[in-house]
């Protein structure tokens, strides 16, 4: 038996009763009454929490069955999650639930390898991608695993779905008492936003640094009250590849071209006027968007309120400028951006459920006005696949598409085709977030609006030099560009279960037949 | 002469062996898209190119842009399979490398003609250009640029025409200047199209923007360009004046009150408006509507 949700997906039943889930069934979260969780606490007065080795505190803390949880600030420089998995895997450990913030390829053989010994048997993750996404395709893993969003890991972690036994976090500075932030130390990487809602719930807090800062270290993001114990080790990362160096603003022809029509919507829009917030994402087009807006803000001698989300080095730039009042960063991309957040007051460090979580008592993307994200495939109900890729085999994160998009006005940008895939589709073949939230995709070869939003239909059709199609038109030009595939093969065993912001299900991911 | 006045601001070389620039060459507003099968192509890769080029020109969407394609010339055995499949794949405009006399466009024009009655193509219909590269070429610039009526503009390579003068290209452009004044004066006694040369640099926005406005001051009807990012800078350049504008939409007032009159004087403020007053404000509006400035029925855009 399935069930199908609103936006046409059919959940097996079955899941649904085991997850204690719902189907997705509408994009507003309303106004529920909410009972969060609190994590149990091991009082301690002692003068230090530091222990000598990793090895020491896992075998401390973890035990079979448990819940242990990392970030993923570090991203592709991380050596945290290896060191510590190293021990918990060598310990023996069975049937353990990963519930980092989310995965990056550094992290995929060690998983891998986990989920062989039974050490791990359950993930919850923004994502994943590389060697895991395509073991789990293949059903490497016992349990399926859950896909949430950065709000939806919050509010999951709040409302006690994600349990966290034992939080490890690495730090790239912390004094004895676990006092620390993300901006000091050689492996600084900005903000801490992801972690620090594992800093406030999880029952056990380890933090791991390789600069142990004389007490007390200010200023802290985590705090000597939520941790157990610190450990120092030689390096937490690598920091060449924390984050991207300097970024290099695209000459790729076609990215400008899409950049430069994205401008065009927002600079059209009714939103774009004084006081107004945006958020972009971290790719070529997206960086481009920024220095044509920054342009067209000065030009209309506009302001913006406030910049959300992942920060990167332009969006500073324009801090610095005087044309953004305030940046909201919940994570940093590259090093400019991380290294101006301890300098500049202007630049707050947001929690995930500050930054995204529906279940709240207000999260930042409420108010955002513009959002600008990316899309592996969009089809011509608008729902975006940010997941899956053209195989079927899991190759993205949900990071914090679904949260963002419920911004006032949702842009998606990317290109008709990817070499000989069509970005746009009849159906993608994951749905992670629902079309309802998208208001206009933007191609290199024009714009489609979504038709709810006859407003903007109205306003960006005097846009001179805007080609505006249907979003029907735009799936049939890819098709007639790249032809229509043959339709992927799937076994019946759902792998990955693909979660809205609110918890409920919105899509299934199943085991793909090669 | 082929005397349609259609934009010529940017001509865009697309290298014929780039697959994912032959596909996307349509999306960047250029007015001509030149598909290359010369230069830009390796000795092997020829055959290839061509074939990639034709099915391109039966697959792909353009649009409104010109499509021209640069053969290879008539001293390699490339040639004449290149306009057989250019002309069957109903190109617009074919552009002859190199070219130094009016009997070299002759010899072409009789080429294209044989593949038009074999592929069943309307005869006449494919227009040419010629690529002025050398001091020869400039010499005989009117006799190529008046050798058909099948011609639709004349170009200037600066790169191989330098190296004939012995000399090579200068920031400043005075190394060219007599060239591009004959190369301009040939076009406009044909009446037909001149085109400038490329600027490679695409570092120097500032040094291509700077040769732009020369071109244009001179007279050219536009700039061969070697990469999407130059079609803004270009079009910026040529965009019409917001006073060129308001004084084309009086003339093109007056023009329709004469009309209506049924008065075959068209007069404003008073005086009569003459022939080229009334080309020149063609031109305008054409440009301004290509640049976005007056909508579809030549007003202004508000903004």
């Amino acid at each position: 038996m399935t069930l199908k949700n609103n936006v046409n997906r059919e959940i097996p039943d079955q899941l649904l009763k085991t997850q204690n889930d719902q189907g997705f069934q509408m994009t507003d979260f309303g106004q529920p009454t909410i009972q969060r969780v609190a994590p149990k606490v091991k009082a301690q007065t002692g003068p230090s929490k530091v222990v000598e080795s990793i090895k020491q505190v896992v075998a401390a803390t973890v035990r079979d069955g448990m819940t242990i949880s990392f970030h993923h600030h570090f991203r592709e420089g991380d050596f945290v999650f290896n060191m510590v998995m190293r021990e918990v895997i060598d310990a023996g450990y069975q049937n353990l639930t990963l519930a980092p913030s989310s995965l990056t390829n550094v992290m995929n053989d060690i998983v891998v390898e986990a989920i062989q010994k039974g050490t791990v048997t359950n993930i919850t993750s923004s994502g994943m991608r590389g060697s895991l996404g395509d073991a789990v395709s293949h059903g490497a893993l016992k349990n399926p695993v859950i896909f949430r969003s950065h709000g939806n890991r919050a509010r999951a972690i709040e409302s006690g779905e994600i349990k966290i036994d034992v939080a490890f976090l690495g730090v790239p500075n912390a004094d004895e008492m676990g006092n620390a932030n993300g901006m000091n130390g050689d492996a600084a990487f900005g903000s801490l936003g992801y972690a620090l809602m594992d800093a406030q719930y999880a029952d056990k807090l380890v933090l791991i640094t390789d600069s142990l800062m004389p007490y007390p270290n200010t200023p802290a993001s985590i705090k000597q009250t939520q941790v157990d114990y610190v450990v120092k080790v030689d390096q937490v990362g690598n920091p060449d590849k924390i984050g991207s160096g300097a970024t290099r603003f695209t000459k790729d022809p076609k990215e400008l071209q899409i950049a430069r029509m994205v401008n065009d919507v927002i600079v059209h829009s009714p939103y774009f006027k004084d006081g107004f917030s945006f958020q972009t994402g971290s790719g070529g087009a997206a960086l481009a968007v920024t220095r044509f807006l920054r342009q067209a803000m000065i030009d209309n001698q506009i302001k913006a309120s406030f910049a959300l989300g992942g920060i990167t080095k332009p969006t500073v730039d324009l801090l610095e400028e005087g044309l953004v009042n305030r940046v909201m960063d919940v994570q940093d991309f590259d090093k400019g951006a991380a290294s101006s957040m301890k300098n500049s007051p202007a630049q707050q460090e947001i929690d995930a459920s500050w930054y995204a979580d529906p279940a709240n008592k207000g999260a930042m993307v409420d108010k955002l006005d513009v959002a600008i994200l990316s899309a592996l495939e969009i089809d011509t109900k608008f729902n975006v696949n940010v997941m899956s890729g053209s195989d079927g085999v899991i190759r993205g994160a949900i990071g914090g598409h679904q949260d963002a998009a419920t911004a006032k006005l949702t842009i998606i940008s990317a290109p008709l085709v990817r070499g000989r895939i069509a970005t746009v589709v009849p159906d993608v073949t994951t749905v992670i977030t629902p079309g309802d939230s998208i208001d206009v995709l933007v191609t290199e070869i024009g714009i489609a609006i979504n038709p709810k939003r006859q407003d903007l239909i109205k306003t960006l059709s005097k846009v001179p030099g805007l080609p505006i199609y249907s979003i029907e038109e735009l799936q049939q030009k890819a098709e007639k560009l790249v032809g229509r595939p043959k339709p992927l093969a799937f076994k019946d065993r759902v792998v990955a279960l693909a979660e809205y912001r609110d918890g409920s299900l919105i899509d299934v991911i199943k085991e793909v037949e090669d | 002469m082929a005397a349609d006045e259609r934009l010529r601001r940017t001509m865009m070389f697309v290298p014929g062996n780039n697959p994912g620039l032959i596909k996307d060459a349509g999306i960047f507003g250029v007015d001509s898209i030149m598909f290359d099968l010369e230069d830009a192509v390796n000795m092997n890769e020829k055959d290839a190119a061509r074939y990639l080029v034709y099915e391109a020109l039966q697959t792909f969407d353009y649009g409104d842009a010109e499509l021209v394609v640069r053969i290879n010339g008539l001293d390699t055995p490339f040639y004449e399979n290149d306009i057989k499949a250019m002309v069957k794949a109903g190109i617009d405009v074919i552009r002859l490398p190199k070219t130094e006399s009016a009997d070299m466009i002759h010899e072409l024009e009789n080429l294209v003609e044989a593949a038009e009655k074999e592929f069943g193509r309307e005869v006449g219909s494919t227009h040419l250009m010629a690529a002025i590269e050398s001091a020869m070429g400039v010499v005989n610039a009117y006799q190529i640029a008046s050798a058909s009526k099948r011609m639709i503009g004349i170009a200037l390579s600066a790169e191989d025409y330098t190296t004939d003068m012995k000399t090579h290209r200068y920031p400043d452009g005075q190394e060219l200047l007599y060239a591009r004044n004959v190369i301009l004066h040939a076009a406009r006694a044909a009446k037909i199209a001149a085109f400038d040369t490329v600027f490679t640099n695409l570092d120097d926005e500032e040094g291509f923007i700077r040769e732009t406005k020369l071109i244009h001051q001179l007279g050219f009807d536009g700039k061969s360009i070697i990469n999407p990012r130059q079609v803004a800078p270009v079009n910026r350049v040529f965009a019409p004046s917001r006073k060129e504008i308001q004084n084309a939409q009086n003339v093109m007032a007056a023009i329709e009150e004469a009309k209506q009159k049924g008065s075959g004087v068209i007069a404003m403020n008073g005086q009569m408006v003459d022939r080229p007053v009334v080309m020149r404000a063609e031109r305008v509006m054409k440009l301004a509507k290509a640049n976005n400035l007056i909508d579809a029925e030549g007003n202004d855009i508000e903004e």
